[in-house]
C-alpha cells in the first residue's frame, strides 16, 4: 500500500483498510493460537471439533478475551495519539501528554493501596482509575481554559505539570505501601493487558469505537489544522469545538486505556508515525488505519510479553517501550521520516 | 471555475471596534469593498491592519460594530458558510505534516464538503485549475514542506482560489517573496478580479505595489481610518509623512503614470537639512 502521489480516494481508503483489517485478523489468530498451552493454528481454524474441553477453555476463556482487549487498547491508544498530534501540531505528542493518564494512574494505584483490587480482580482498580482520569480531565480542562479558550500551550503545560505531580504522588504512595502492594503497583504502572470477561471487553470496545468514529468524522478538520488554528478557521473549521471534542474524546480513550491496562507507552507515538510514512498524512485514512494498525501492534506486543520468558510475563508496556523507543529514533534519523517528524 | 453567477461580494464595515491583547486595536472603522475592486489597507506596524483581517476571517470573533457581506451580518454566518464566501492568504504559513501541494489546494474545498466526504471530480477539477492558474501545476505531487517560500505561497494562493471566494483577503501575502513573485501573484489577483468580479481587500507594506494594483486605499493609523480614497488621493506627501512618521519622496512613474513612493533615509534628510533646502514636497503638483 505505498502512498500514491495523488490525493486520497475512497477506493484507496477501502483498499488500505481491508488490507490492514486482514493483517489484524492474522495477528489475532496468531496471538490466540500461541501461548502456554499449545493449541495449533490448524486446530484453532477447525474450531470445536478438534479442540478438547481444556483447550477450548484456555482459548475462549483466557486467551481470546485477552487478545481482543489488547486489540481494543492498541486501537484506542493509537487513535488518541493521532488526534493529539494533529491538535497540538506536535509530532511528539502521545496519548499521555494531556496528563489524564496521571489521574488514571493515581486512581489505580490508590485502589491497589486500599485493597480495592488485586491481580485477580482488576475491575475495581480499573473503575477507580477511570474515576481518577475523569477527575483529572475536568481539572485540566478547567485550568487550561483561559478566557473561554482552550489553548495548545496551556494544555501542554498543564498536562506536563499534572503528570509530574502525579508521578510524585505515586512515589509517595509507593513509599508507604507494603512490599506486596508495591509489586502490584509497579506491575500495574508498567502496563499489562488484564483478563476481563467478554461483557466488560464489549462495553469498553463499544465506548472506544464510538469515540473513534466521532473523531474520524472530524478527519478533514485535522487535515485543515496542519497549518495552524487561524488557518483552519478561515478554511471553515469550528476550531474551538474541534479542540473541545478532541480533548474530551481523546482523554476518554486514554483514560479508559490507562484505567484498564496501566501505562503502555509508545503505541500512540510509533504507530501513527509509521503509518503516516507509509500512507501519507491524510487523517481520513490515518485514523481508521491507525486504529487497525495499533490494534495489531499491541496484540503482537502482548503475545511477545506473555510468551518470551513463559511461564513468566513481561509487562507489555516494557515490550512496547523496548521495541518502540529505538524504532522511533530510527524513524527520526531516517531521511524519509524527517518530513513527518521534524 | 467559479460559479459564474457568484461574482464579488459587497463588504460593508461600520463602527467596528476590536480589542486585541488587552488593548484597543481598532476604533470606529468604516470601510467598503465593492465587487471587482481591489482595496488596499495601508498603515504602519501595529496600526490594526492584520487585526481587521483576522476579525473578518473569524479568528477574532468578539468585535463591536457591524460587518456585512451583501447585507448579511457576519455574525449570523456559520464558519463553513463564511469560508465559502471569503478566503484568506496570510503572510506565510508552515505545514507540520507532509501533505502534497495538491492535497493542500484541495483543503480549500473543505467548506464545500460534508463530514466523511471525499472530493468529487468537480472539486479535483477546481483544485487543478487553481494550481494551473497559479503556475504551480508542476508542484502538485511535491510535499509542501519541501517547497521554497515562493512556491509555497503560490500553493496557498491556489488553495484560496479553490475555495471559490467572493471576497479575497490578503494579509501581506508577498512580503517574503522576490520582485518577480510579488508581481506574478498580484497579476493573478487582478485576473481574478477582472474575470469574476471578485472583491479584494489586501494589506500591503509595499506602497508601490499598492499604487500599482489597488483601486482604492484606506490608510490606517493607531486603529483608526486616517484617510481613504483613490490611490492618488491618499498617497500624498502629507498623508504618508503623517501616518508613517517619516519622510517620503512621492513622484510619478514615467512608464506607467502611477505614483512612485519611496521613504527617505536619515542621511538623506540630514543632507537636505544641511543644504537648507526645504524637505521635498511632492513633485507631482499635489
Amino acid at each position: 500500500m505505498p502512498r500514491p502521489g495523488a490525493p486520497l480516494t475512497l477506493r484507496h481508503l477501502l483498499g488500505c483498510l481491508l488490507s490492514l483489517a486482514g493483517v489484524l485478523v492474522l495477528c489475532l489468530v496468531l496471538a490466540a493460537s500461541l501461548g502456554a498451552g499449545k493449541i495449533s493454528l490448524i486446530q484453532l481454524l477447525r474450531w470445536g471439533d478438534a479442540l478438547g474441553e481444556v483447550d477450548a477453555a484456555i482459548l475462549f476463556q483466557v486467551r481470546l478475551p485477552r487478545v481482543l482487549l489488547a486489540a481494543v487498547l492498541g486501537g484506542s491508544l493509537t487513535t488518541a495519539g493521532i488526534v493529539f498530534q494533529a491538535l497540538l501540531r506536535n509530532p511528539l505528542a502521545d496519548p499521555y501528554v494531556l496528563g489524564v493518564s496521571g489521574g488514571a494512574s493515581i486512581g489505580g494505584v490508590l485502589a491497589l493501596l486500599l485493597g480495592l483490587g488485586s491481580a485477580n480482580s482488576q475491575l475495581g482498580v480499573a473503575a477507580f482509575a477511570f474515576l481518577g482520569a475523569l477527575l483529572a480531565l475536568f481539572l485540566i480542562e478547567w485550568v487550561a481554559t483561559v478566557d473561554g479558550h482552550l489553548t495548545v500551550y496551556t494544555i501542554l503545560l498543564t498536562g506536563a505539570i499534572f503528570n509530574a505531580f502525579s508521578g510524585a504522588f505515586i512515589y509517595f504512595i509507593q513509599s508507604v505501601a507494603s512490599l506486596e502492594q508495591l509489586h502490584a503497583i509497579v506491575f500495574y504502572l508498567m502496563g499489562s493487558v488484564p483478563s476481563f470477561g467478554y461483557a466488560t471487553i464489549a462495553g469498553f470496545g463499544a465506548a472506544s469505537l464510538l469515540a473513534i468514529l466521532v473523531l474520524w468524522s472530524m478527519a478533514r478538520d485535522y487535515n485543515a489544522l496542519s497549518a495552524g488554528e487561524e488557518d483552519a478557521i478561515q478554511l471553515g473549521v469550528d476550531v474551538e469545538r474541534l479542540k473541545r471534542r478532541t480533548f474530551l474524546l481523546g482523554a476518554l480513550l486514554t483514560g479508559l486505556s490507562v484505567a484498564v491496562a496501566g501505562l503502555i507507552g509508545f503505541v500512540g507515538l510509533v504507530v501513527p508515525h509509521l503509518l503516516r510514512l507509509v500512507l501519507g498524512p491524510d487523517h481520513r485514512l490515518l485514523l481508521p488505519a491507525g486504529c487497525l494498525g495499533g490494534a495489531a501492534f499491541l496484540v503482537v506486543a502482548d503475545l511477545v510479553a506473555r510468551t518470551l520468558i513463559a511461564p513468566n510475563e513481561i509487562p507489555v508496556g516494557v515490550v512496547t517501550a523496548l521495541v518502540g523507543g529505538p524504532f522511533f529514533l530510527y524513524l527520526m534519523r531516517s531521511k524519509k521520516g524527517r518530513g513527518g517528524l521534524v | 471555475m467559479a460559479d459564474p453567477g457568484a461574482g464579488g461580494v459587497k463588504l460593508e464595515i461600520d463602527a467596528l471596534c476590536q480589542a486585541y491583547g488587552g488593548r484597543r486595536a481598532l476604533e470606529d472603522v468604516h470601510l467598503r469593498v465593492e465587487p471587482a475592486e481591489i482595496v488596499g489597507l495601508i498603515g504602519p506596524n501595529g496600526s490594526g491592519k492584520s487585526t481587521l483581517i483576522k476579525t473578518l476571517s473569524g479568528v477574532l470573533p468578539n468585535y463591536r460594530g457591524s460587518i456585512r457581506l451583501d447585507g448579511r451580518d457576519l455574525r449570523s454566518l456559520h464558519r463553513r458558510e463564511a469560508a465559502r464566501i471569503l478566503a484568506v492568504v496570510p503572510q506565510e504559513i508552515s505545514f507540520n505534516f507532509p501533505f502534497t501541494a495538491l492535497e493542500v489546494v484541495l483543503m480549500g474545498r473543505h467548506s464545500h464538503l460534508g463530514a466523511f466526504a471525499f472530493e468529487s471530480n468537480h472539486d479535483r477539477a477546481v483544485a487543478e485549475e487553481a494550481l494551473e492558474r497559479c503556475g504551480a501545476h508542476h508542484l502538485a505531487s511535491r510535499a509542501v514542506q519541501e517547497l521554497s517560500s515562493g512556491e509555497r505561497q503560490r500553493i496557498v494562493f491556489a488553495r484560496a482560489m479553490a475555495q471559490e471566494p467572493r471576497l479575497l483577503l490578503l494579509d501581506e501575502p508577498v512580503s517574503f517573496l522576490d520582485a518577480r513573485h510579488q508581481v506574478e501573484l498580484y497579476d493573478i489577483v487582478r485576473e481574478l478580479v477582472e474575470e469574476r468580479a471578485a472583491s479584494v481587500l489586501t494589506v500591503l507594506h509595499d506602497l508601490n505595489l499598492a499604487a500599482e494594483y489597488c483601486d482604492r486605499i484606506y490608510l490606517l493609523r493607531q486603529g483608526r481610518i486616517d484617510t481613504s480614497g483613490t490611490t492618488e488621493e491618499v498617497f500624498t506627501y502629507e498623508n504618508l509623512t503623517r501616518v508613517f512618521e517619516t519622510d517620503f519622496y512621492v513622484t510619478t512613474n514615467d512608464l506607467t503614470g502611477k505614483l512612485l513612493v519611496t521613504p527617505l533615509s536619515g542621511r538623506a534628510r540630514d543632507e537636505l537639512r544641511r543644504q537648507r533646502r526645504p524637505t521635498p514636497r511632492d513633485t507631482n503638483g499635489r
